[in-house]
Parts: C-alpha cells; structure tokens; sequence
C-alpha cells in the first residue's frame, strides 16, 4: 500500500499554511503571541537558558528576569510584586484559588453560574454553592448574600465571562462579601477581562485574581495568581518552594518574560484598543443582527467588554455553522467544547435561561489587537449566506 | 473528486475506510459522532476513541471534526431502548443508530455541508442490482458481515453511500492499518451495546445494571406448560424467548426453554425444544429495498443469528412462512430478507400470528 505512512517517532512538524488568508476571530480562545514577546523571551530559550534557583550567573540572569517580570506584572495588575504568583495559566491560577484557599480555611466556598468550568468544577467537587444569574448574565446579588454566612471561605465571581463577554459589578459582590462573610477570601477570574478592562483598579476589591498571558498576546502555559499579603493559600504544588513557596516547580522563564512584554504593551495600547474594538465589533454585530433574521444577542452590549460579539441563530447548529464558516476561512467558535472536541450546550447560556436549542445555535466571533476590518467584511459577507445554506437544507428545515 | 464525509468511529475498519479513500483520491474529511453523554466504559464515544479517529485522521493528512448527536441518540436510540425492554421487546440498538443517526441525521448534516458521499467501515457491500437499484450486500468476511444492521438503507442513501472496507476480510483490515502505521491497527473490535457499562459484565448483567436504573424491573414466576410453578427470574424484562440458559428452575433435569413470555402478568411459561419452534414470524411492517420480491428467501433474525430458508405470505404478504420450523423470535428483532446474499427487505418482529 502508498506511503502515507507516518511513524509513531516523528517529531511534531507543522502544517503547511494555507496560501489564502485567514480571519481570525478566536481571540477569547488565543491570541497571536505580541512580536516584542517573541522577541523578549528567545534569549531565554537561547543563550539564558539557566535554572533561576541555581546560583551561577546564567541562574541570576534567569532569576534577574523574573523578578523583573514580577514587578511589572505587579505594576499592571495592582499588586505588590510579592502577591504576584507565575502559575501555569489560567486554570492552574483559578484551581490554586480554590483548593488552596480551602486547604488552608475548610468551610464552603461560593461562585457564579456562569464562572469558567476551571473555579466552577472544582468548587461544585467540593460540595460548595452556585448563585443564579439573571438574563443579563449579572450575578443575583440577593441570592449571593443569602448564599454566605459566617463559614465560607471563598467567594469567586469573574469580571468578564468567556463566552457571552459579559461584566460582573465585582465592586458590589465585594461590598456584599465584606458584609456577610467577613472572613471569605474574594477570588475574581479575570482572565478575559485583562485585555479588555483595567484590573489593576477593578480587581483591588479582590483578595485573589486570575489571569493568562496567551489572552493578549503572551504564550500558552504562563499566567499569575495575585494572591494578596492579607490572605493566606495552602499551596498545591509542592516541593522545591518557588513563588515563596506557593507554587514549587521551575518557572517558565521565557513565557513569564514573554507574558510581561506582552502584557506592557497591551495595557499601553489598551484604552485605544478598547475603542477600536468596540468599533469593529458593533459593525459586526450590528451588521450580522441585520442581515440574518432569527438572530439575537446575547445579553446587553453595554455590560459586555468591547471584543466580544455573542450570538445565538435560530434553526442553526454551531457545529454546522462552524465548519461552513471555516470552509470560508473564518476562525471562531461556539460555546464550550469538552475534551473529546465535540460542542457541549453551554452553562453559561443556560444559567441565563436561554433554551438548549438556542444554546445549540451560539456563535462566538471575539476580536483581537490583530483584528481588523477587512476580518469584518469578512463575516458579514460570509456568515449570513452560510446560516441561509443551514436553514434551506433538509436538517434545518427538519 | 467528490468530497466525502468518513465517519470515523476511532476503530480499525473505519480508519481504514478513511485511508482506502484518501489513496483513491477523494476529498475526505473525517467525523466523529459524540452520541453518548452518560458513563461508559466500552470504549465508544470516549475521549480515547476520539483522539484515535483523530490521530489517524492526522496522519491521513484529513480534516477531522466532532458532531455531537447526544440528544437524537437519547431520543431515537437510548430512550426506545429502554422504552422497548418496559413493553417486553428485545430491541437492536445497533439498528435503531443506524436508521436515525448514522443514516439519517449524519447524511442531513452531510447534505447540509455539502459533501457528495459519506463512508462508513462496515463490512457491508453496495450492490447494484439487474433492475438498476442499490442494495445492501453482505460484506466480504462472514464473520463480520454487517449487512444486517444496515438493511433498513433505501435507495437514496445507498446511492450516496461507500463502504471501502465491505470487499475486505477483517485480517485484510488490520494489516492495511499495520501497513499504514495507523495507531488503531489492533483495537480490539467493539462489543455489546456501546452506551452500557461492562464493568458489571458482558450481556444480561450490564443491562440489568442499565435498566434498573430507568425502569422498574418485575420479578417473573416461571410456570411449565400445566400452569405449575417451577421457579423464578428476578426480572421479566430480560427474559428472552427461546433462552435456556440463566433460568431458576430449581435443578429439574430435562432441557426446558423458554416458550412464551406473558410480560403483562410477568409470567414466563418453558416447555422442550420443539415448544420454542413455529413456523410463522409476522413481520407487520416489512418494508422492500425496492418493491416486493417473489420467492424463496434467506432470512436472518439476529445480526450473526442463523439463515434459514423461508418466504412470505402470500396472503399476508408480511408473514414469513419457515421451510423448517424456526425458534420464535423475540418482539423487536428484525428480520432480514436475502436473496443471494443481498438485502431485499426487512422489519420487526411482531407478535407470533394464530396458524390458519
């Protein structure tokens, strides 16, 4: 038989791009890594290559580079360079928040319905409670506070949903918090909402907060933890004591580098970026909410963060939609995908009382510093003819 | 070049199918159906099968995508299931998958995205016959043709229809995907009913398991043929007429079967081998690949079950009338019509019909 044999010992090689340009509209998923990140952590994989625990000159110049990160991302993110934590990501950041504030505080923790499966898995394994929201996605205050009491240990809201974009008054969750569980430590996933929002002053009510350097334009696998001098965590990985001991494990030198560049230049670009966005992202929506009949927002635009355009069409399913939209080179995605790759109805829309069926039919388009107009026309010339082609055959009309 | 849709189910026929396609110059892209949402460790629908069907469709140099059909599956496959075992049928699930996911829903979704053909790996062949129409031909291996759970197909899908591997013994199979250096070349070949549980073992332990959980099972008396009690099953619904083995009978010494089933009254009546025979099964919806046949059939009545000679009412035109007295066969199998080793009709079978 032909050789399209490939054995088991090939090292990963990648796969050929296409000659026709892509539009991508996957940023809430990943972005782009920043060229002045790329540029700031290859020395790293390069020349610098030391152990920064170790004690020769190549291991300070590592360490040198961390504490420099560290006190950049302290800066960014309103923080004391000692409260920041590198973890592994997001997920890493929000587990460490969780088990570890109820490792060192036993006592039930709270979150949001719509909170990322990474605090809401964990705390719902660990028997704690969920507060409702209501169908602009905002967490039911009056059920917050009669879900606390004097033994909860944790609180964790997110600033801005994954999916919907959606923003949370984190503010009046804290003053909620303070007032009624006093001892609760507050943890806010803030993740989606960096790029898009100023986390350094939102996230001061907070006592723990997330975030991921590959959400604006760092590298997957690196993220921070800020976890406050007031609060105490019991760390979950242990061994060798870096981070002071609240996450053991040889940091990623590069990707914390590359994170921190990335993260300078984002907050610098920030506000302008917000406003573009915003821009592109109305064009979008307005545009696609005009050409497809059946098609509805998602919750209010005025709460959600400037780059994110969450749709649900009638009659359509995402995956279908997908692929159609992939055909046409546009990148972007539906709700949750679970491990084996396959859409999964979305929590998140059923916690703000959209039907399944709708949930089915949800389309996320989020933009990026990389998004532009020509992305734009690009959905709208593609999107519309696609849910028609979906709603004509034998499958939409059955 | 038509585009083809593989649906790769993470096994060894259906990566090979895949790969037949791909070397015969097709535009393919494979997909994985997630159907089953609930635990399960037979291995289908699982995250291992998936990243199999994935891996292969990598190394194939394939596009590889994952339709989640969990709420068809429950609706048309999970549900009837158990629905069908609470009204004392035997149901084939296999079969029910096959008409509305793999057959209808997944071509829907085909036709939606505008693929030409789809292909699946059952061993199972496409033939054209005199007249000009398709049918369904037993594969190539006769130990694993599966031409009888796919005998319900009509002429539109047949004709969009491919199935590499139906030509092809299983060793074949596996030495092609060994040839191909493709990860699924010694999976085992899947078993059972995919969406129940092993782990409480094989056949009637899982699914006792699987319906207890949905459906009050009723514990049967079994009487003999004077209308005296001679023991006991834990659950009517999983009697199944014809059986021997697994019955209560308290050591009696002759050889008794399971001759009729009184599932309303959870009663379970066993006589002597001759008692399970009759020489009618009513196939009230019998339906025609493509329009009656006259003659003399092969029938078959479970998917590896035996052929037997046999052919329809007349009078009726839905009772097949055995050359040989035949086992009664339980309400709910389907009963599939040959005529030289291809599919020409086939239905469910109904209550056993009073002789004339």
């Amino acid at each position: 038989m032909a050789s399209t044999r490939s054995t088991h010992n090939d090292i990963p090689r990648v796969t050929p791009a296409s000659d026709k340009p892509i539009h991508y509209l996957d940023h809430a998923a990943s972005t782009p890594v920043r060229p002045v990140a790329l540029e700031a952590m290859l020395p790293y994989l390069t020349t610098q290559y030391g152990n920064p625990s170790g004690a020769h000159r190549l291991a300070r110049n590592a360490n040198k580079a961390i504490d420099e990160s560290r006190e950049l991302m302290a800066d960014l993110l309103g923080a004391q360079p000692g409260e920041v934590v590198f973890t592994g990501g997001g997920t890493e950041a929000d587990n460490l928040a969780v088990f570890g504030t109820l490792k060192a505080r036993p006592g039930p923790a709270v979150c949001s319905a719509v909170e990322h499966h990474a605090v809401i898995e964990p705390i719902e394994n660990e028997g704690g409670s969920v507060v409702g929201v209501d169908h602009d996605g905002q967490i039911r205050l009056d059920e917050l506070e009669s879900a606390l009491g004097d033994g909860v240990s944790l609180v964790s809201v997110m600033l801005a949903n994954n999916e919907t974009g959606l923003t949370q008054p984190l503010a009046a969750v804290a003053g909620i918090v303070r007032e009624h569980a006093p001892q609760a430590l507050l943890h806010t996933d803030a993740v989606q909402a960096f790029s898009w929002l100023d986390v350094a002053e939102l996230g001061q009510v907070a006592d723990l907060v997330s975030v991921s350097a590959h959400k604006f334009g760092g590298p997957q696998g690196v993220g921070v933890l800020v976890i406050r001098d007031s609060a105490t965590l019991a760390a979950r990985a242990v061994g060798g004591g870096q981070e002071r001991g609240r996450r053991s494990g040889t940091q990623n030198v590069a990707g914390i580098v590359a994170m921190a560049a990335a993260a300078q230049e984002m907050v610098s670009n920030r506000e302008a970026e917000v406003e573009r966005t915003r821009r592109l992202r109305d064009r979008l929506l307005d545009g696609i909410l005009d050409a497809v009949p059946g098609s509805l927002e998602t919750g209010p635009r005025t709460l959600k963060t400037s780059n994110i355009a969450h749709l649900c069409f009638e009659d359509v399913e995402s995956e279908s939609l997908l692929f159609l939209l992939e055909k046409a080179d546009v990148y972007a995605s539906a709700a949750a995908s679970c491990s084996s790759g396959a859409m999964e109805p979305s929590h998140v829309l059923a916690a703000m009382g959209f039907s399944r069926q709708l949930g089915f039919g949800s389309l996320r388009l989020s933009l990026g510093y990389t998004t532009s107009d020509a992305d734009i026309d690009a959905v709208l010339t593609v999107l519309p003819k696609a849910v028609q082609q979906l709603r004509d055959s034998e499958e939409g009309r059955g | 070049m038509a585009e083809i849709l593989v649906a790769l189910s993470g096994g060894v026929d259906s990566t090979v199918a895949a790969a037949l396609l791909v070397q015969g110059g097709h535009d393919v892209t494979g997909v994985t159906l997630k159907l089953w949402g609930g635990e399960t460790d037979s291995g289908c629908c699982s995250v291992s099968d998936v990243e199999d069907a994935r891996r292969v469709a990598q190394q194939l140099g394939i596009d590889h995508h994952v339709f989640n059909f969990g709420d068809d599956f429950d609706k048309f496959v999970v549900d009837p299931y158990v629905a069908d075992y609470a009204a004392g049928k035997v149901p084939n699930p296999c079969i029910e998958c096959n008409r509305h996911i793999k057959f209808d829903k997944l071509f829907r979704r085909a036709d939606a995205l505008g693929f030409d053909l789809i292909a699946t790996g059952h061993h199972a062949q496409v033939i054209k016959a005199d007249d000009g129409s398709l049918r369904v031909g037993r594969g190539a291996d006769p130990t694993k043709d599966q031409s009888y759970v796919l005998h319900m197909l009509g002429q539109d899908q047949l004709r969009r229809l491919r199935l590499p591997v139906g030509t092809f013994l299983k060793d074949r199979v596996r030495e092609l995907a060994s040839e191909l250096g493709l990860r699924t070349a010694n999976k085992p070949d899947s078993q059972d009913v995919c969406f129940i549980e092993r782990t409480p073992g094989r056949g009637e332990a899982g699914r006792r398991v699987f319906l207890g959980e949905r459906i009050p099972l009723r514990p049967a008396t079994i009487v003999d043929q004077s209308g005296k009690t001679v023991g006991s099953a834990p659950s009517i619904e999983l009697v199944t007429v014809g059986q021997r083995k697994g019955l209560d009978l308290g050591g009696a010494p002759d050889r008794r079967y399971v001759i009729d089933i009184d599932h309303e009254a959870a009663v379970v009546t066993v006589g002597s081998f001759d008692e399970t025979l009759t020489e009618r099964t009513a196939v009230p919806d019998l339906a025609w690949t493509n329009g009656p046949v006259e003659g003399e059939f092969v029938v078959q009545c479970s998917a590896h079950g035996s052929r037997k000679p046999a052919v329809i009412d007349p009078v009726d035109g839905t009772t097949v009338l055995w050359n040989e007295p035949h086992q009664r066969v339980a309400l709910g199998q389907s009963v599939v019509l040959y005529v030289d080793d291809t599919v020409v009709g086939g239905g469910m079978a109904g209550p056993t019909p009073a002789s004339p």
